[in-house]
């Protein structure tokens, strides 16, 4: 039974002629609204991974749930097909079940909670956010197990409920999901932060339709949509050839040793709609690293992708949802069955996106970038204080931000819209932490006409005992680079003992002891190069060393030799650039840095590490070849049934702990 | 006897406000800015100044002046080069910066981000290490940093920033490296993270003291040449710059910290607002600027602008108290365009600038820009013009307008309605932002228009706030010049202290409060003011325990000594509440304490204009003129604001003209002339 929307008036909206202006006017205020929604969360919210790092997105729909504004895409209609109960004013909804809600949120840490609109008793739109709280339980602080084999093991899961009813707080509901976080009062406060900031829409809303009229209003959102949908279908028209083109990454390892995971898909053009399909995908993992990939998601991924890429003017919206088709096999990596585990999904969320340039970049090579810093790496580090208080850190890295036809990647930056960086100051006075080292890699930039940003490197120096986790990838393969540009370099993360011994890390692992007086080095990739690098500009290239983001060594990557005093040196500097030319022939349009065979044949003598094993696949999965007709009910929870269990091996032992909260 | 003035360098004009401090009687002047040297407009502008009051200069003991020449030096790139000492491991923190990308999802793919201010290739690491709770970790190694300050001295720095890690919570290790600074690299001028401003976040310390080192000489040569110049007329005068919090600041304590000074201009016109208003009898304010290519809008309550804790000029965001001024890409020189792929109808943030300017201007500008609307609409009159302004061509904007109607399928006058709509929506944003999304209701404020272009729009913008009277006062740059004349001598002293109240006490809290008010009284003991003109009003920058936000209270110390920390608790509880519809039953947590001291405000006497009746005198009415507002063509009376009268009623649609600014009045509203030339615009009752 889809959700049953109960007004007390309802009236239908007409359909009005718009002056041009009064819908100018109307988005305007429409993206005011949502901005002003970022801006009340990170005031109010306490995880540092909220407040400091943004990671939250915000979304107003209109009546049928397409999103307005936003920023990844409605999930709305998903989640009113799969919600069995009434939608009704005073509403707010609360889930954290990529399951209950089709993968609008990929895993249990984001809490999404969406309010429907009313005015005058009928529905006029919806406003949502959604949030990554640092602790929701489970198996690990943080909640990001890498070795999950199912998500009951990743925290408290919470379908569709009606946290806030009549208005009124369900409070007994709320305690029940607090009492199962290891650090309740961030989450108490991000959840009155989320809150408040939808509130905030739903004033804007209502402000809207009161000063130009409902039906005005009601007609706007609609003539937005479809203005999209009519940009964005000559840009289709102009951008996606009608033959197939086809693209594949990997993630590197799926933290239990097995690796790596394919991503592959095909793109072509039917008249005005562009079709993509994932098959050819790997098989879920047994693991974590599972992304639960939304097809409307994607949709608005690849829009605004298309639409930064070729013309950013475009306003996006889900308007031009109609003009794209998205096949995604089920039981793979990115559509996996319940209860697979989905917690570590931002390698492959964050693959995506290197996929989408690939593609795209095919058939029109002059809006081609690198491949960029396409995840999110996560540090987490937590443990008792000498006070026998509990810490827990929760935070974001970033690396370098891949080269592109307008210009260099910056270095240490993020990919991901409005995330910023903690403070170093910040951590060292609130966490056991001294954070020794904060700087660029040198020449970790793939070199490029436009060069790849550089990788992060960040030192902890542990000041009490702990544990810690770290999620990244791209230690096996590389960041590529693109037309003629050259690879970024490759993630590594090395533990040095107190003692002096150093141990390389893998790169996704969880629960790893630390004394005080270890030291992380947590170095993230480069991004890769774009263009000819014996194109760039040699005094840029000396600027460059100048400042210390490439070596004099690296230089010569760039054909470029310097004096002594860094200076270029013209002479040398053009034939090199002949001799370079010569040997390396016509510039690729992508260089991977080599075969993934031939990375895995020499990945103990370059990274230090095995090449990860083959995957294995749950039979379940693999012998499938028929989808299984599916109603994503929670109250079937067919799935559950399914053999995962045998396939999925020994569960690993629930350690029991308990813990002290700081009480708010 | 003795007089202070008022200077406001403006892009076209210098205008001028004389005070007898013993009377309160004022005189104004209006001269040619001379860009090249500034010095030069001002000093013709003293001696008109000078003859209308009848005095002789050397009567004037202070003069005070708003001055932007920061603001450009950064916009333009035109710094000093900078050199960087960090802590090991740092050198970079500049180019990572916060790591952030602007613009959204795929925001990356045209992002490109500019060069440091103060570039790697200058930047050295100091081999120290201090705690985050102000105890050293690793001692300086002062050998290895002689030796790398020798190697920027030969790149021949001008200006040296020190900023090392945790220096917020004890700047010794910093004071230490300027100390061996001053002994190699001679005379350079240099700038400690922990003087300009002792606060946690090592990102934004540095790029602020950055900023200070990178404007400081060009700032630092433009006041003494003005003090010199100022001194050679008259003998015993003391320059006063307007800082960008509102206060007064002496030339000297104005070029060591010059990047206090980023919003100086602003503030003046702020200021001014303030000022004028309050003689009108208005406190609860919105100030609306809008100039050639950006507007800028602040908020006041009582009388007060609100204040913020960070300044942004270009790119480059620092911290330092300022008024809260937003700003916006949308002026006179905004440019409009239609995408092809939207068929939207877009206004800037490209501005025509003053070069090649709007069509109208026939100066070699082809493309349609809002005074090109304003004046296709006929509310910038080409048939009469006061004074010695530019001549003004519709033909040529009709021709720029044009091609905007045709994407639009609309009229040519349609279209530079639709222009004009946009660009009142894009400030209005900007009010908004300042008034209704801080919780205030824009229906308790006046709006006072000011600028170049202010006046033509604030109507519109008081119709969309429903923000009333709508105020234009006379003379928009004498405006600033009032400001600039009436602010006061001000200080403040601020440090970081991060403690729980559960942590800390009354008293730890009162000891520091004490400290800084003596702090910030030292500025007001050396410009010689007298302690019974002197107040310290007393904030601190507070938040629930784990919060990033931090609201500001404002308190009294005596208050705070005898009640408890309550008196700042409840009231943050009270704004937390009014902010985001919530308070939370946490621990508060106290961040940063502040002490500011002022000296007295000025006295003057506003200029009144001659009464009359409701019915403008004849000579006022000039002229008719044919406008197109609220979708009609209409005929608009043109009124010679010198010649109006105090009790004057102007009924809308009308245009009021003056040499530097031209007001109109909609359809369905009335502009009332106050004593003071005012006029008050209300919708006609």
């Amino acid at each position: 039974m889809p959700a049953k929307i109960i007004e007390s008036k309802p009236r239908p909206f007409k359909r009005v002629d718009l002056n041009p202006i009064t819908l100018d006017i109307i988005e305007n205020a429409m993206l005011n609204a949502r901005w002003e929604m970022d801006a009340v969360l990170f005031r109010t919210a306490m995880s540092p991974g909220i407040r400091e790092q943004h990671d939250e997105f915000p979304m107003i729909a209109n009546l049928e749930g397409k999103m307005v504004v936003g920023q990844f895409g409605s999930f709305i209609y998903g989640f009113k097909e799969a919600y069995d109960g009434t939608i009704e004013e005073g509403d707010m909804f609360l889930t954290t079940d990529p399951y209950s809600c089709k993968g609008a949120i990929s895993h249990i840490n984001d809490w999404l909670l969406l309010r429907p609109i009313f005015k005058e008793g009928r529905l006029i739109a919806y406003a949502a956010m959604f949030g990554h709280m640092t602790d929701v339980g489970g198996k690990v602080p943080g909640s990001l197990p890498t070795d999950a084999r199912e998500i009951f093991e990743e925290g408290i899961r919470i379908p569709p409920t009606k946290i806030i009813k009549n208005d009124e707080l369900q409070e007994d509901i709320l305690e029940l999901i607090l009492h199962n976080c290891r650090l309740p009062h961030w989450n108490r406060s991000d959840f009155n932060a989320l809150v408040a900031a939808i509130r905030t829409a739903e004033k804007r809303v209502i402000e809207m339709a009161e000063r130009f009229g409902d039906d005005v209003f009601y007609s706007a959102l609609d003539e937005l949509l479809e203005r999209n949908k009519r940009a964005m279908g000559k840009l289709i028209r102009n951008t996606v050839p009608t033959k197939k083109q086809f693209f594949e990454d990997y993630i590197c390892d799926d933290g239990l040793g097995m690796g790596p995971y394919k991503i592959k898909c095909s793109m072509w053009r039917e008249g005005n709609k562009v079709i993509f399909d994932f098959d050819g995908t790997d098989p879920q993992s047994i693991s974590s690293i599972n992304f639960y990939l939304n097809e409307e998601m994607f949709k608005m991924f690849c829009g605004v992708y298309m639409i930064m890429v070729f013309d950013p003017q475009i306003m996006f919206n889900d308007g031009f949802y109609d003009l794209m088709e998205v096949h995604i096999p089920e039981g793979t990596l990115l559509k996996p069955r319940e209860p697979a585990a989905l917690s570590c999904r931002t390698h492959a969320l964050g693959r995506i996106f290197d996929v989408l340039g690939g593609l795209l970049g095919q058939g029109n090579p002059d809006f081609l970038c690198g491949a960029g810093f396409s995840d999110s790496p996560h540090f987490m580090y937590s443990g008792y204080d000498k006070n026998g208080e509990w810490y827990q850190l929760y935070s974001i890295g970033f690396g370098g931000i891949p080269g592109k036809p307008t210009g260099d990647g910056p270095d240490g930056h993020s990919l991901w819209p409005s995330f910023t960086n903690v403070p170093n100051e910040f951590l060292e006075s609130y966490f056991p932490l001294r954070m020794e080292v904060y700087e660029t890699i040198p020449d970790s930039g793939g070199p490029g006409k436009h060069r790849g940003g550089n990788a992060l490197s960040t030192g902890y120096r542990f000041l009490e005992p702990g544990e810690i986790s770290i999620h990244d990838d791209r230690w096996l393969t590389y960041p590529w680079g693109v037309n003629g540009g050259l690879p970024g370099q490759r993630s590594e993360k090395i533990l040095v003992r107190k003692n002096g011994k150093k141990e390389l890390m893998p790169s996704k692992c969880d629960r790893i002891k630390v004394e005080a007086g270890d030291m992380l080095y947590f170095n993230t990739w480069g991004g890769g190069g774009c263009g000819d690098p014996l194109e760039r500009d040699a005094e840029r290239v000396s600027f460059d060393v100048k400042a210390g983001l490439v070596t004099r060594k690296g230089a010569r990557r760039y054909g470029v030799v310097l004096n002594s005093d860094l200076s270029v040196n013209q002479k040398q500097t053009e034939s090199l650039r002949k001799r370079m030319a010569k040997s390396r022939g016509k510039p690729k349009m992508f260089d991977f840095g080599g075969k993934i065979e031939v990375l895995k044949k020499n990945a103990k003598r370059e990274t230090g590490h095995p090449a990860p094993k083959q995957p294995e696949f749950q039979k379940w999965v693999v012998g499938e070849t028929k989808p299984k007709k599916k109603k994503a009910t929670r109250k079937k929870a067919k799935a559950r049934k399914a053999p995962a269990k045998k396939a999925a091996g020994k569960k690993p032992a629930a350690k029991k702990r308990t813990v002290r909260r700081k009480a708010a | 006897m003795s007089y202070r003035l008022g200077v406001d360098v403006g892009g076209t004009f210098t205008d001028l406000l004389l005070v007898d401090d013993s009377t309160g009687n004022t005189y104004t002047a209006k001269v040619p800015s001379t860009p090249d040297d500034s010095s030069i407009g001002v000093l013709n502008g003293v001696e008109r100044v000078c003859q209308n009051a009848k005095i002789n200069p050397e009567k004037i003991t202070h003069v005070m002046h708003g001055t932007t020449v920061a603001t450009n030096t950064v916009l333009t790139g035109t710094g000093a080069k900078v050199g960087l000492v960090t802590t090991k491991g740092y050198k970079q923190v500049l180019q990572i910066a916060r790591s952030f990308v602007p613009g959204g999802l795929g925001g990356w793919v045209i992002y490109n981000k500019s060069d440091p201010l103060a570039p790697l290739a200058l930047t050295i690491e100091a081999d120290e290490r201090m705690g985050a709770d102000g105890k050293v970790v690793k001692k300086l190694k002062k050998g290895d940093l002689s030796r790398d300050l020798k190697k920027l001295k030969k790149e021949n720095i001008e200006a040296l920033t020190v900023s090392l890690i945790n220096s917020y919570a004890n700047g010794a290790t910093e004071k230490e490296i300027g100390r061996i600074a001053k002994k190699e690299l001679n005379g350079v001028p240099v700038s400690l993270s922990s003087d300009v401003v002792p606060e946690m976040q090592e990102y934004e310390r540095t790029i602020t003291t950055v900023a200070n080192s990178y404007v400081r000489p060009k700032v630092e040569t433009y006041v003494k040449n003005l003090q010199r110049k100022l001194k050679q007329k008259m003998n015993d005068v003391q320059l006063h710059i307007l800082r960008s919090d509102g206060g007064m600041a002496s030339s000297k304590v104005a070029a060591d910290l010059p990047v206090n000074l980023l919003m100086s201009g602003p503030a003046g016109g702020v200021s001014g607002a303030v000022w004028v208003a309050t003689q009108a009898g208005f406190q609860n304010l919105l100030t609306f600027d809008m100039g050639g290519t950006s507007t800028d809008v602040a908020l006041v309550e009582g009388g007060k602008a609100q204040l913020r804790r960070e300044t942004t000029v270009g790119d480059v965001t620092v911290r330092a108290s300022s008024v809260d001024v937003r700003t916006v890409g949308a002026g006179g020189g905004s440019i409009a365009h239609v995408p092809e792929l939207t068929g939207a109808l877009r206004v800037g943030p490209e501005s025509a600038g003053a070069e090649p300017g709007p069509a109208a201007y026939n100066k070699g500008g082809e493309l349609p820009t809002v005074t090109d609307a304003n004046v296709v609409l006929g509310l910038l009159p080409t048939e009469v013009r006061l004074g010695g302004d530019m001549e003004i061509r519709k033909d040529l904007a009709t021709k720029a307008i044009q091609p905007i109607a045709k994407a639009l399928g609309l009229s040519v006058k349609e279209a530079a309605a639709g222009i004009i709509d946009i660009v009142n929506e894009n400030m209005y944003g900007a009010l908004r932002l300042v008034s209704v999304e801080k919780g205030y209701d824009p229906r308790d404020f006046a709006l006072i228009g000011f600028g170049g272009a202010g006046p033509l729009h604030a109507n519109a913008l008081g119709r969309l706030m429903n923000s009333w009277p709508v105020i234009i006062p006379p003379g928009p740059g004498v405006l600033c010049a009032y400001g600039d004349a009436t602010t006061r001598v001000r200080d403040e002293a601020s440090r970081t202290f991060i403690k729980r109240f559960s942590d800390t006490s009354v008293g730890e809290v009162s000891r520091i409060f004490d400290q800084l008010a003596r702090k910030a009284a030292k500025t007001l003991d050396k410009e010689g003011v007298p302690k019974a003109d002197r107040s310290t009003t007393y904030q601190v920058d507070i938040r629930y325990h784990g919060q990033g936000l931090l609201l500001t209270v404002d308190f009294e110390l005596a208050d705070l000594k005898k009640k408890g920390l309550d008196v700042i608790g409840d009231p943050f509880d009270e704004m937390h509440r009014q902010l985001f519809t919530f308070a939370l039953d946490s621990d508060k947590e106290i961040v940063n304490l502040r002490a500011v001291a002022q000296g007295k405000e000025a006295t003057l006497a506003a200029r009144r204009v001659a009464k009359g009746s409701a019915n403008p005198p004849a000579k006022a009415k000039i002229a008719k003129s044919k406008v197109f507002l609220d979708g009609k063509d209409r005929d608009a009376q043109l009124y010679d604001r010198r010649e109006l009268q105090s009790g004057n009623v102007i009924h809308g649609p009308a245009i009021v003209l003056e040499m530097d600014s031209t007001t109109v009045i909609l359809p369905d509203n009335q502009g009332s002339v106050d004593d003071f030339g005012n006029i008050l615009i209300t919708p006609a009752s």
